[in-house]
């Protein structure tokens, strides 16, 4: 009975009006996983094919921030860098802060610039805001590779807490992927979101990578606001994971990120949950109102 | 186990009409809102017996005039191994049918219960990339149509030999001409495996002798015991590959049955139809419209509208347009088909010397094309298709009828088997040769 396992297996798919709050199909997501690779594959092979520097504009971008802040901040306002040198503190703040800032800048667009996924075919919609939050951490994982030299120069040695590093890049893919979620979603609705955002991200940049934690330590409440923030905890984390011994030698205190990440990994979860609940609830009028 | 494929019961869509301008507002618009609708929502909470229902009551009033029922109370059953036929006239439905039981859009009420592995085409090469090779194009829309890796390389160089473009492999796709990005794309498309499959019009691609190849492969697969819903203004193809249709109109359906009843009775329907037609939005298959037909007229001899011409007199087409852009500029194809939606002439803009048209938008222009009528008596539609300068569709409005008539009933000759009229005199030359007489 060749055909006695596929009669059992029959899938049976109900076609309804949706309802319920928030229903993930994992199975289903599970099946669609190829998908979103060969869409990262696809995402990463179009930036890079056509691209005059290639692969070097991963680093050029936070490299370049990184000069602009070492100069303007550390050079002439002379702000804290917990005695670490101006590029080796900026560049490392920069890192997860770029892989975050790209992930969400090319997620809350992904749907708008995917009509024909939306219109024309049928896939689990929360793969195409995931695909960029994907595809950026190979950006990211380039632009680590510069550290490298750069510890080299400025001398710079690096902790044993480097192995922490990948949980704090989970913290940062679930920001990224929450905020592409919502803003995604956002902008089917309403297209001048795309206006507001690149406002947004840049003040949220300013308050993530420009000082140190310890920077606030005078002020008793503001602390708890700053904690709010999530980023500020993976971008304090990747100084701790790296350079803790170092920031001690010079004499700051290098204290672990809990307390950042203590506020700072549930408001992640917060923002996944919240983004992820309103894109279910958006995507069924995704094909009808883009 | 059941032998239904799928069970439709009681599918129902809504559309809000001016979606366009409603849903998608911008984020400003709906801020500047909120203090309005808390206003009216405290008035309703103030004074919830009388003003409360007024408001309210005028409201939903408004909110009718704007919906548009796509599909209404749709039920009907289609067994394993059937092949349906979904036929109707632009704006019936057909369209939303589809991607309502692919699960691109969400029914309103009602459901539908499908019963084995589903896979819908709604259009060929959906995710293209033009910056990536014919290759990797292939694995990346096969997966996004559903297909598993390896399924893609086990049937990799099948796809590659229908699609006829071998040499252009690891030629990105975006040198490709268009008829073999079109070739590649169905083949792709066409190598999809599953026990239901949905297809909507995509036998609308390419020349005619891959038209005629795309329709042997869907018979194939029509051959193999598969359930295939299939969408087509083609009526020939519908009567020929589909054992049952259904008739869609204004979103309800108005007939199921063997194909060819369905067939016949959708075309004895059809000269009942307005044929000086107001284009509406679910007319258009993309809206809004960069280069927006609004209006088509038919004007006989005397320049006075009208849905049927004489056999013989010449007529002229009128197109109303309007633009969203002042620096664009577009060519206009009209296709005249005959009533099983066979193309029997193609007028094309761009051959004559007003070759492309333009605009201001905001203003209304029309055009008038002067043709000759070649046809002999019956039902006929025309497609009128504009198009850019780069020569890439941009809309398309089908179906648009009109009859030729024969100028007097005892005008044998005009109603003879056939499409086109053909000027003969007929003689008899010479005697050739005793016995040999002419019929």
């Amino acid at each position: 009975m060749p055909s006695l396992p596929q009669e059992i297996e029959e899938p049976v798919l109900i076609v309804e009006p949706p309802r319920g709050l928030l229903r993930l199909d994992w199975k289903e997501l599970w099946q669609y996983g190829e998908l979103l690779f060969f869409l990262t594959w696809r995402d990463l092979k179009v930036k890079y094919r056509q691209a005059l520097l290639g692969v070097a504009w991963a680093v050029l971008v936070p490299f370049m921030q990184m000069v602009v802040f070492s100069f303007v901040f550390k050079k002439v306002a002379n702000l804290s860098t917990s005695g670490l040198p101006g590029p080796v503190f900026y560049y490392v703040n920069l890192l997860p802060w770029t892989y975050f800032a790209n992930s969400l800048s090319m997620s809350s667009g992904s749907l708008l610039s995917n009509t024909s996924f939306l219109t024309k075919v049928y896939f689990p919609r929360v793969i195409i805001p995931t695909v960029p939050c994907l595809a950026s951490l190979i950006d990211f994982a380039i632009a680590f590779v510069l550290l490298g030299p750069l510890l080299w120069y400025f001398d710079t040695p690096v902790g044993a807490m480097t192995l922490f590093l990948p949980v704090l890049m989970a913290v940062a893919f679930i920001v990224a992927l929450g905020t592409g979620f919502l803003f995604s979603a956002l902008q089917v609705r309403y297209r001048d979101i795309r206006y507001l955002l690149p406002f947004i991200t840049q003040i949220w940049m300013y308050g993530t990578v420009i000082f140190p934690f310890s920077a606030l330590s005078e002020y008793g409440w503001l602390r708890y606001v700053y904690a709010l923030n999530p980023m500020a905890g993976v971008v304090e984390g990747f100084r701790w994971c790296l350079f803790s011994e170092t920031i001690r030698a010079a004499g700051y205190t290098a204290d672990p990120p809990w307390f950042l990440l203590a506020i700072g990994a549930p408001v992640a979860g917060a923002i996944l949950l919240t983004g992820l609940f309103y894109f279910k609830k958006m995507e069924r009028t995704f094909a009808d109102i883009i | 186990m059941s032998d239904l494929a799928i069970t439709a019961e009681h599918l129902s869509k809504q559309y809000h009409l001016g979606h366009h301008v409603d849903l998608t507002r911008s984020f400003r618009e709906t801020v500047m809102d909120i203090p309005r609708q808390a206003g009216r929502r405290l008035k309703g909470w103030l004074r919830p017996s009388v003003a409360g229902e007024s408001d309210s009551g005028s409201e939903v009033k408004k909110d009718e005039d704007e919906i548009l029922w796509a599909l209404r109370d749709v039920s009907f059953e289609v067994r394993k191994g059937e092949v349906l036929g979904i036929i109707g006239q632009n704006g019936a439905g057909k369209s939303t049918l589809m991607k309502v039981l692919s699960r691109v859009t969400w029914p309103t009420e009602g459901r539908a219960v499908i019963r084995g592995r589903v896979r819908s085409l709604l259009e060929v090469g959906t995710g293209f990339h033009p910056e990536l090779t014919g290759r990797e194009n292939i694995y990346l829309n096969g997966a996004i149509l559903g297909m598993r890796k390896a399924e893609i390389a086990r049937k990799f160089d099948e796809i590659v030999a229908f699609s006829e473009v071998e040499r252009f492999l690891d030629t990105p796709v975006k040198r490709f001409s268009s008829g073999m990005y079109v070739r590649l794309a169905f083949a792709v498309a066409a190598h999809l495996e599953s026990e239901i499959l949905m297809v909507d019009e995509v036998l609308a691609v390419g020349d005619a002798q891959f038209q005629a190849k795309c329709l042997g492969k869907i018979q194939d697969v029509v051959g193999h015991g598969r359930t295939v819903l299939f969408i087509s203004h083609n009526m020939q193809a519908i009567r020929r590959l589909c054992s049952r249709a259904l008739l869609l109109k204004g979103g309800q359906l108005v007939r199921t049955g063997e194909a060819s009843a369905v067939v016949d009775e959708y075309l004895t329907t059809l000269p009942n139809q307005p044929p000086n037609v107001e284009i509406v939005p679910a007319m258009h298959q993309t809206w809004p419209a960069e280069f927006e037909v609004f209006r088509i007229e038919i004007l006989n001899r005397q320049g006075v509208r009208t849905d049927s011409l004489l056999v013989d007199e010449p007529f002229s087409l009128r197109l109303s347009y309007r633009v969203a852009s002042a620096d664009r500029r577009y060519g206009l194809l009209v296709v005249v088909r005959n009533s099983d939606g066979v193309r029997l002439s193609t007028l094309v803009s761009t051959y004559t010397e007003s070759s492309y048209f333009e605009g201001v938008p905001g203003r209304d222009y029309r055009i008038r094309i002067e043709t000759c009528n070649p046809f002999l008596a019956g039902a006929y539609m025309l497609d009128v298709v504009p198009f850019d300068y780069q020569g890439k569709v941009v809309d398309r409005i089908e179906g648009i009828r009109f009859t030729v008539v024969p100028v007097s009933a005892s005008e044998k000759s005009r109603f003879s088997p056939g499409h086109i009229h053909m000027d003969s005199v007929w003689s008899l030359e010479a005697e050739e040769a005793v016995g040999t007489k002419p019929l």
